[in-house]
């Protein structure tokens, strides 16, 4: 193989999507995306099933051409230079496809092989992946018989087996528990801080709120693209307050009904275990009405406080407002 | 004194794997009250699973007790039935038929009368959101849908408790979220006991009530507020320049009670926040190692789960950090 053909072009980010969208028949899937990654940065693809996130994740890998606009990785067009994109791309999906009647450690050899790594090579990260992946004494096991977290950590290996410069991670960790979600992290830090550039897609707004940026799209558009941070301070409709009260279950029901008769505007309302979580238009204006309202219902007030929201705050609140406006 | 919904006491069940013996639950007793959401976390083979099934009694125990509504799972199965409802891991509803064949199947199931049905049926998809859905097929439904659709035909037969394994497992952030303030709406409405098996933390905070089993066996049984009260210290947060030499430079520190890695962050829990901000502040500066935003944050389900976790396993292995046990645990009964 000749290096030099196939060495990454000058491109200036790894990831780079123009205006990008996809239409079956009628049904238009992504609807004019731009965004861009940074080398070395760890990205979020976020938005609810059905939105357009996995059909943009096809056509950056070169699986699906677009309708139109363009998508580059590490500068090679996706669409015409698929192979190469191929080349310097790792990908991981949450189906962890993993031979069980392999052991750990055949598995990562046969990945090695079908990137065509040379024997040292297989060697080589065999023995970085097993001691990375945290499978020491464990490389000889069958790959059926491991945990959840470690099955995980091993495919992360086989994906990145050919030392990639992008990584795509498609809803890695679904299921595995929040020890091993906190390593698995941990991982994917080790390789940004090496350069390696992640893109990372996941259903659990707290894992989400490790990216260092996010984009959300809805309905096939790209309705956010920052930090999470900035996210809370944009993206949020309305304030969260957090009801404390003697009788949660009662008082819940009586703001849902203050809700449906429009007495207060409420845009959400539900028990957060024995908590009260509402969204309003205004904190501070509404805090009062509703204290008064349980009050008036002979239910005791314990506390109602303006909290921040969470990343899965913003999610919903973005993801609702954009489908209003389609 | 309050009735329990579910009652569990030393429980114990023991698994034969090629030849050798495994103790997938051991000396387990957990209680829990009717109305409560009670949610059973812990780590990937913990035992959760199991527990649920030997009380719905589709396992055997190898001994102790458990019951549902005062019903033995060993030996009144069929009442336990009849007055529960259950969601499997992974279950998945006949998909070549529709959402209304779906309920009416399990209405047949139950034996519920054709008049109860004629009720029912239409209020529980409503309540589901499913009602102009009613005739698509179940197969065709989206993953969110099938979940409520799953929800609602274990509801079918009115039970009192409904036991839920990872129900939200791949289901998208507003998905979950409507199929928890479904379950919200039925504690409220209804009073129905919900049992609920979560890998998810953020689910847990939604419970009134958590179990955290490690090894099969109880470490902390309370409210959210409660466990997340018993990790000691203040929790920091702080993103490092250079991660490894900050994850190190804190661990060592005096007054540092735990560290955690989040992403690119450090969660270090200290005695004194006022004292050892500063502290901290300095010795990073004088490695220079630079920092953003760092602040003192709120202790998560989440930062509780791997504390108490990383303890339990700690004080197994004696060294390290000490066990804690909540101080208002409810075994004592």
């Amino acid at each position: 193989m000749n290096a030099e053909s196939f060495a990454p072009q000058n491109h200036g980010a790894p990831i780079l999507v123009q205006h990008l969208t996809k239409c079956f028949g009628a049904f238009t899937a992504v609807e004019d995306v731009s965004f861009s990654v940074r080398t070395g940065e760890v990205f979020g693809w976020l938005g609810p099933n059905g939105a357009g996130k996995t059909t943009t994740i096809r056509m950056l890998l070169g699986l699906m051409k677009p309708t139109s606009g363009n998508s580059f990785v590490l500068g090679f067009n996706s669409a015409t230079q698929t192979k190469l994109v191929h080349a310097h791309v790792g990908y991981m999906s949450q189906q962890f496809t993993l031979y069980n009647d392999l052991t750990a450690a055949q598995n990562i050899r046969f990945y090695g092989s079908v990137h065509g790594l040379s024997s040292d090579e297989i060697r080589q990260r065999v023995l970085e992946i097993i001691q990375m992946a945290g499978l020491d004494g464990r490389q000889n096991l069958l790959t059926g018989s491991l945990s959840g977290g470690w099955k995980q950590r091993l495919a992360l290996g086989c994906a990145i087996v050919h030392h990639p410069a992008v990584v795509f991670l498609d809803e890695p960790t679904a299921g595995v528990d929040p020890i091993s979600r906190r390593q698995f992290w941990e991982l994917i830090y080790q390789m940004a801080k090496d350069g390696v550039t992640v893109l990372v897609t996941t259903h659990y707004m707290d894992e989400a709120e490790l990216c260092q940026r996010v984009g959300l799209i809805s309905a096939g558009r790209l309705v956010a693209l920052d930090s999470v941070n900035r996210l809370k301070q944009t993206e949020m409709r309305g304030q969260v307050l957090e009801i404390n009260s003697a009788d949660p279950e009662r008082a819940v029901q009586i703001l849902k009904a203050s809700q449906q008769n429009h007495q207060i505007p409420l845009d959400e309302v539900a028990l957060y275990g024995v908590q009260i979580h509402a969204v309003v238009p205004g904190a501070q204006e509404h805090r009062e009405a509703i204290r008064r309202l349980l009050v008036e219902n002979a239910v005791r007030v314990i506390s109602i406080d303006w909290i921040a929201p969470t990343l899965e705050d913003v999610f919903i609140s973005s993801v609702k407002a954009n489908s209003r406006i389609s | 004194m309050k009735q329990f919904a579910i009652s569990v006491t030393n429980l114990v069940k023991e698994f034969k794997v090629n030849k050798t013996l495994t103790t997938a639950v051991n000396g387990l007793s957990l209680q829990v009250a009717r109305g409560d959401t009670y949610g059973l976390i812990g780590p990937d083979g913990a035992g959760k699973t199991t527990t649920m099934r030997v009380i719905l009694g589709l396992l055997s125990r190898t001994s102790g007790e458990s019951s549902v509504l005062g019903f033995d799972s060993m030996n009144d199965m069929y009442q336990i039935r009849e007055h529960i409802g259950y969601i499997a891991q992974q279950f998945s509803l006949p998909p070549n038929l529709t959402v209304i064949e779906n309920m009416l199947f399990f209405a047949g199931v139950h034996s519920v009368s054709a008049e109860d049905q004629k009720k029912r049926i239409p209020e529980l998809l409503s309540f589901a959101g499913l009602t102009e859905f009613s005739s698509r097929l179940a197969g065709k439904l989206s993953g969110g849908m099938k979940k409520k659709l799953a929800l609602a035909c274990s509801l079918v037969h009115e039970p009192q408790v409904v036991m839920l394994d990872e129900p939200t497992l791949g289901v998208d952030p507003v998905s979950r979220r409507e199929f928890w303030n479904l379950l919200g709406n039925l504690r409220a409405e209804k009073g129905l006991t919900i049992f609920i098996c979560t890998p998810y933390m953020d689910e847990a905070e939604r419970c009134t009530h958590v179990g955290l089993i490690y090894q099969g066996r109880m470490i902390v049984d309370d409210s959210p507020a409660q466990i997340k009260a018993i990790i000691p210290g203040h929790l920091l947060e702080f993103t490092p320049s250079d991660f490894a030499p900050a994850l190190k430079l804190c661990a060592g520190m005096e007054g540092v009670l735990e560290v955690q890695t989040y992403g690119e962050r450090l969660h270090v829990f200290v005695d004194d926040a006022a004292r050892s901000k500063p502290q901290l502040e300095a010795a990073l500066t004088a490695q220079r190692i630079t920092y953003g935003d760092l602040r003192e944050i709120e202790v998560r389900m989440e930062e509780a789960f791997i504390s108490l976790i990383r303890r339990q396993k700690e004080s197994t292995e004696q060294n390290g950090l000490p066990a804690l046990k909540s101080e208002v645990s409810g075994d004592s009964r």
